[in-house]
């Protein structure tokens, strides 16, 4: 099952799991992420070292999108 | 999908980083460092040879220009240096997911020293909790970036930057702010010991060291 998860205070909350086989699934996902992108989080999805992809829109086929705050330089 | 960092909006003034780019930010800053070292350095010599009086005074120039490029590899250093903790749940769930990011390597690395390597097209990476250390040949540049939510377990700040690095390595290097770049082993001595060794083992990985 894939996850969306949001990186905050407690570690990370996972805010929804969808598989592919449940349009429900899919669709309280992409809401979910909406929101947290409304609230200006950053969507992104690793994939390994030296490669991660942000994303505005839900991929479905990814096994874990995970949501982050923006950085700034010190 | 997008390869731009979005951050980088915010500082659309900066050039984007790159390599070359690099090159020119560590030569500047060596030589803006000369500049200030070099006067004092030559005039605590005059004045050690002048006459026997003027020793003492010469002397203090002398540790000046040696406290100088000291000073600001400290700036450098304190990059990475740990920050306050948030509680433990939160703390071991946050490294859960730092460790899911990362191979086993860098897990041990990050255990042993707080900072995760992360080898990128511009050099390998130190991540930290508030910054990263650039290491390229025997230069390492120090970038002060953060995440901006202070109140993160320490593992999820330095999740944020590692994502971030990876989604668009010149952008966050572009957002981050130059601390200090110059020699390793001027940073290596002004690190936490338990971080030293992060430097010494970047040496074994990188193709550009």
């Amino acid at each position: 099952m894939a996850r969306l998860i949001r990186m905050d205070n407690t570690g990370h909350t996972t805010l929804a799991e969808w598989t592919q086989a449940d349009p429900a699934s899919v669709e309280s996902a992409v809401a979910a992420l909406r929101a947290e992108l409304d609230k200006g989080y950053y969507a992104v999805v690793n994939h390994g070292e030296g490669r991660a992809e942000q994303v505005v829109t839900l991929p479905v086929d990814a096994q874990l999108v995970i949501l982050r705050r923006p950085i700034a330089g010190g | 999908m997008s390869t731009t960092l979005p951050e980088t909006a915010a500082v659309h003034w900066r050039p984007r980083m790159d390599a070359g780019r690099l090159v020119l930010m560590g030569w500047s800053w060596t030589a803006s460092t000369l500049v200030q070292v070099l006067p004092m350095l030559a005039l605590a010599v005059i004045l050690i040879l002048l006459d026997p009086v003027t020793i003492a005074v010469g002397v203090i120039m002398l540790v000046h220009a040696w406290a100088i490029p000291e000073l600001y590899a400290n700036r450098g250093a304190k990059v990475v240096k740990p920050k306050p903790r948030a509680g433990a749940a939160a703390e071991q769930t946050a490294l859960g997911l730092l460790g899911d990011l990362v191979d086993h390597r860098a897990r041990e690395l990050h255990a042993r020293t707080g900072l995760v390597m992360e080898r990128g097209t511009l050099g390998v990476w130190l991540v930290g909790e508030a910054g990263a250390l650039l290491v390229r040949r025997r230069r390492v540049h120090c970038w002060c970036v953060r995440v901006t939510d202070p109140d993160l377990p320490s593992s999820d700040r330095i999740a944020h930057l590692l994502l971030a690095l990876r989604a668009d390595e010149q952008g966050f290097a572009t957002v981050a702010n130059l601390a200090f770049s110059g020699a390793r082993w001027r940073v290596r001595r002004r690190l936490p010991k338990t971080m030293r060794s992060a430097l010494d083992e970047v040496a074994g990985f990188s193709p550009l060291l």
